[in-house]
C-alpha cells in the first residue's frame, strides 16, 4: 500500500489548481485531495472553497454525502468486503463475521494500531465470483474463510 | 512457428488469478526459450471457467480453464501441439454451449479482441456504424434507432431514439452526451466489461450519439469501485484522441466531440440520472424533481442525452446492421438483445446475451446450471437491490420488461442473483430496507424515514414481537414508500420486501402460501 503525503498546504494549492478549472471540478479537486493525502483534511476545506467560489458548508455538504471521501486517513490497509445480494448468496455474512473476528475490528472501522481499515462495499462487479472483495486496490474473487486468511496473512 | 495465446485481463478474470496466470506462461516460455505472443483480451464472460486461456490455432481458438499458474507448463505443451490434449481443454470457445446459445452482438468482440487495440477494433467490424450514421445524416441516423426498438438498458427501459430526438429537438447553447456508468445493482457487470473488454464500442456509441444530437462534449460517470475499467477507458480515449477519433475534427472535420471520465465516490443513488447530473456539477448526489426533463435541461442546464453504457454500446452494431436485424429479435415490446448477467450462487455465473423472450427457468436452471452449492435454488432476484425475488413458482417468466412488470418485478439492468434453500428471506427484506437506508439521498421522508422505520418493523417480525400488526404496519411502509417518494430507491425498495413477504410468508413467521399444484 502507497504510503500519504503529510498536509502540505502549497502541494494543496498546486492540485486544487490543476483542477479547478473544468466544468464541475469539486469531485476531481477532492479525489486529487484524497489521493495525495489520504483523506480531505480540514484546512483543505476552505482553500476548495475559495478556489471554486464556494461557501465551506457546501464543500463540506459534498464530502460528507459521498461514502468515498474520508475526514481521517484509513489505516496502512484497507480491505472492502462487498456485502451486496449476489455476495450474501455465497456465504458473504459468514465471511464478514470471519473477516471481523480475524481484523479484531468491525466493519466501518480501523484497528487500534492504524493497520488496517475493514469497510463494506456494495458490488464490485465481481458477482460471478462472489463473494469478493477489493483488498490495497487489488481484486479477490471466490473467497472462502481459508482464502481470506491467507490474503490477511500476505498483507505486509 | 509462433505461438499466440490470449488471457483476460478483465477484473473479473484478474480477481481469480489470471495475472498469476499470464505471469506463469511468460515465465514457461522463457523457460523454453519460446517467442510468444500473449495477447491481454476481455473475458467471454463464462465466469465459471475464469481464468480462461485460449491458444491460437489454425482451425481457430482452442480454451482451456479454469486455469491455475502451476498448469503453465502443461499448458503450453498443449498449446505447442496446436491446441492439445490437456485436462482443462474446453474445445472451441464457441462452441461450449453457455457462448453458443447466446446472440452476442453487443457482446460481438468482448474476450475476442485486444481491448486497446483500434486495428483489432476496425478488423472485428468497428467503426462501421459510425460509417453508416455518417452516411444517413443525422435525423435519419436517431430514425434507426428509434426503428430498432432499443430500450434504456440502464433499468427504465425508455425509449433511446425517442430520448435522441428530443434532445436534438431541444435549443441550447450547448448539449451533452452523458453515459451512466455507475453500475451499483448488485449481480450486474456488464457495464464493466464493455468498458474492460471493449471499451472502444461505447467510444463509438457515444460519438454516433453526439453527431445525431449535436453534442460536443461526453462525460462517462465511472463508478470509483471500478479501477480497473477507468484505467482502460481513459487509455482507450487517448488512443482514440492520437487518431483522431475524438476531438476537434472528427470524421475529416464533420463535427467535434471529446469525451471525459469522471469518477464518482461511492453513492449508490447517483446512478439515478437527475442525481448523477448534480453529482457531474460538484453538488452532493440528490434527485432533482422532474421536469424539467434532462433532455431539455440537464447538465449545467443544458439539453442532455443520457444513457446507460449497454444502450450506447447497442448503437454502433445497429447502425452497423441496420435496425430491422435489430428489432427482429425479442418478443413483445422488448427488441433486440439483453445481456443478462448470472450471478451469486450459480454454477455458471457469467454473461448471457439473449434475445429477449428466454424465461428465468431457463436461465437459472439449465444455462446456468442450477446452483454452485450444488442445493436446491429457493429464490432468484432480478433487476438488482430494487428488484423482486422470484420464487420457483414464477420460473415460467420471459424476460421482457412487461412480463416482469405484471408480476411485479422488473428487470432492471438485467442481473440475475440466484439464492440456495438456506436464504433467510426476512433477512433479505431487511437488508433492501437497510441499503435504502444506506443510500438515501435525503431528499424525501419515506424513503429517508420509511427505510429505517422499515428495518425495525422487519427487526420486530423476526424478533416474533405481535406479529400480525407488523405485517399490516410494513405492508403499509412499503406502499407509503412506493407512492410517496421522489425516485425509485424509495420507491421501488417495496419491490424485494414485499415479494420475498408474499413469495416467502413462512420466513416471516407467517402461513405458507398455498401453493397451486404444478401442472
Ligand atoms: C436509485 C437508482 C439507481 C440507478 N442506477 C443506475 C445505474 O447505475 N446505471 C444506469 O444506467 N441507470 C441507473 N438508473 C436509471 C437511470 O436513472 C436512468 O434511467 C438511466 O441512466 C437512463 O439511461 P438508459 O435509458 O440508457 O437506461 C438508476 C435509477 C435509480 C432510481
Ligand atoms: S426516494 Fe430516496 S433517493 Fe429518491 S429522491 Fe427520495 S430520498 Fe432521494
Ligand atoms: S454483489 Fe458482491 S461483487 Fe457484486
Amino acid at each position: 500500500m502507497r504510503g500519504f503525503a503529510m498536509w502540505q498546504p502549497d502541494r494543496a494549492a498546486a492540485l486544487i489548481a490543476a483542477h479547478a478549472g473544468q466544468d464541475g471540478a469539486l469531485l476531481p479537486v477532492l479525489h486529487a485531495i484524497q489521493a495525495e493525502f489520504g483523506c480531505i483534511p480540514d484546512p483543505a476545506v476552505p482553500m476548495v472553497a475559495d478556489a471554486l467560489n464556494l461557501t465551506r458548508a457546501d464543500v463540506h455538504g459534498v464530502i460528507s454525502f459521498y461514502h468515498d471521501f474520508r475526514e481521517v486517513p484509513a489505516g496502512r490497509h484497507v480491505v472492502k468486503l462487498c456485502r451486496a445480494e449476489a455476495c450474501q448468496a455465497m456465504g458473504g455474512d459468514a465471511l464478514a463475521a470471519h473477516a471481523e473476528a480475524a481484523c479484531g475490528v468491525a466493519l466501518g472501522h480501523t484497528t487500534a494500531d492504524g493497520r488496517l481499515t475493514l469497510e463494506a462495499i456494495y458490488c464490485l462487479g465481481l458477482c460471478a465470483t462472489a463473494p469478493s472483495a477489493l483488498v490495497d486496490g487489488e481484486v479477490v474473487g471466490r473467497l472462502t474463510i481459508t482464502k481470506l486468511d491467507r490474503v490477511l496473512e500476505a498483507l505486509p | 512457428m509462433s505461438l499466440t495465446l490470449y488471457v483476460p485481463r478483465d477484473a473479473g478474470a484478474l480477481a481469480v488469478g489470471a495475472e498469476a496466470v499470464a505471469a506463469a506462461l511468460l515465465q514457461a516460455a522463457s523457460r523454453r526459450g519460446l517467442a510468444i505472443t500473449l495477447v491481454r483480451t476481455g473475458s467471454r464472460g463464462l465466469y465459471w471457467l475464469e481464468p480462461m486461456v485460449e491458444v491460437a490455432t489454425p482451425g481457430g481458438r482452442i480454451a482451456y480453464g479454469p486455469v491455475d499458474p502451476a498448469d503453465a507448463e502443461a499448458l503450453l505443451e498443449a498449446a505447442l501441439a496446436g491446441g492439445g490434449a490437456h485436462r482443462l481443454r474446453l474445445g472451441a470457445p464457441e462452441q461450449i454451449p453457455f457462448l453458443k446459445r447466446q446472440t452476442r452482438l453487443t457482446f460481438a468482440r468482448c474476450g475476442i479482441t485486444d481491448p486497446l487495440s483500434l486495428d483489432d477494433y476496425r478488423a472485428h467490424g468497428g467503426y462501421l456504424g459510425l460509417q453508416r450514421a455518417l452516411s444517413l445524416g443525422t435525423a435519419a441516423t436517431i430514425e434507426e434507432v428509434v426503428e430498432s426498438g432499443l430500450r434504456g438498458r440502464g433499468g427504465a427501459g425508455f425509449p433511446t431514439g425517442i430520448k435522441w430526438r428530443t434532445v436534438a429537438a431541444a435549443e441550447g447553447a450547448r448539449k451533452y452526451i452523458v453515459c451512466n456508468a455507475d453500475e451499483g445493482d448488485s449481480g450486474t457487470f456488464s457495464d464493466r466489461m464493455v468498458m474492460e473488454g471493449d471499451p472502444f464500442v461505447l467510444i463509438e456509441g457515444m460519438t454516433i450519439a453526439a453527431f445525431a444530437v449535436g453534442a460536443d462534449k461526453g462525460y462517462v460517470y465511472l463508478r470509483s469501485e471500478y479501477p480497473h475499467a477507468i484505467a482502460t477507458l481513459n487509455d482507450a480515449i487517448a488512443l482514440a484522441r492520437a487518431e483522431g477519433l475524438l476531438g476537434s475534427d472528427v470524421a475529416g472535420g464533420r463535427f467535434a466531440f471529446d469525451i471525459e471520465v469522471r469518477v464518482g465516490a461511492g453513492a449508490y443513488v447517483c446512478g439515478e440520472e437527475t442525481a448523477l447530473l448534480d453529482s457531474l456539477e460538484g453538488k452532493r448526489g440528490q434527485v432533482r424533481a422532474k421536469p424539467p426533463l434532462p433532455a431539455h435541461k440537464g447538465l449545467f442546464g443544458q439539453p442532455t442525452v443520457i444513457n446507460n453504457v449497454i444502450s450506447l454500446a447497442s448503437v454502433p452494431v445497429i447502425l452497423a446492421d441496420g435496425a430491422a436485424s435489430y428489432r427482429d429479435i425479442g418478443m413483445g415490446r422488448s427488441r433486440g438483445t439483453m445481456p443478462i448477467q448470472l450471478a451469486g450462487n450459480i454454477r455458471h455465473g457469467g454473461l448471457f446475451e439473449a434475445g429477449f423472450g428466454v424465461t428465468l427457468g431457463e436461465l437459472v436452471d439449465d444455462i446456468g446450471g442450477g446452483t454452485a452449492s450444488g442445493r436446491p435454488v429457493r429464490a432468484v432476484q432480478v433487476g438488482g437491490p430494487l428488484g423482486a425475488y422470484f420464487p420457483r413458482a414464477l420460473f415460467d417468466t420471459p424476460f421482457d420488461y412487461e412480463a416482469f412488470a405484471a408480476r411485479d418485478g422488473l428487470i432492471g439492468h438485467g442481473g440475475v442473483v440466484v439464492f440456495d434453500d438456506t436464504v433467510d428471506m426476512a433477512r433479505q427484506a431487511r437488508f433492501a430496507m437497510a441499503f435504502c437506508g444506506i443510500e438515501s439521498c435525503g431528499k424525501c421522508t419515506p424513503c429517508r424515514i420509511g427505510s429505517v422505520r422499515g428495518v425495525e418493523v422487519i427487526d420486530r417480525i423476526i424478533r416474533g414481537e405481535d406479529r400480525p400488526a407488523q405485517l399490516a404496519l410494513l405492508e403499509d411502509l412499503c406502499n407509503t414508500m412506493k407512492f410517496g417518494s421522489l425516485c425509485a430507491l424509495g420507491g421501488f425498495t417495496p419491490y424485494p420486501v414485499m415479494s420475498a413477504l408474499r413469495h416467502f410468508p413462512e420466513d416471516f413467521g407467517a402461513a405458507p402460501p398455498a401453493r397451486v399444484a404444478a401442472e
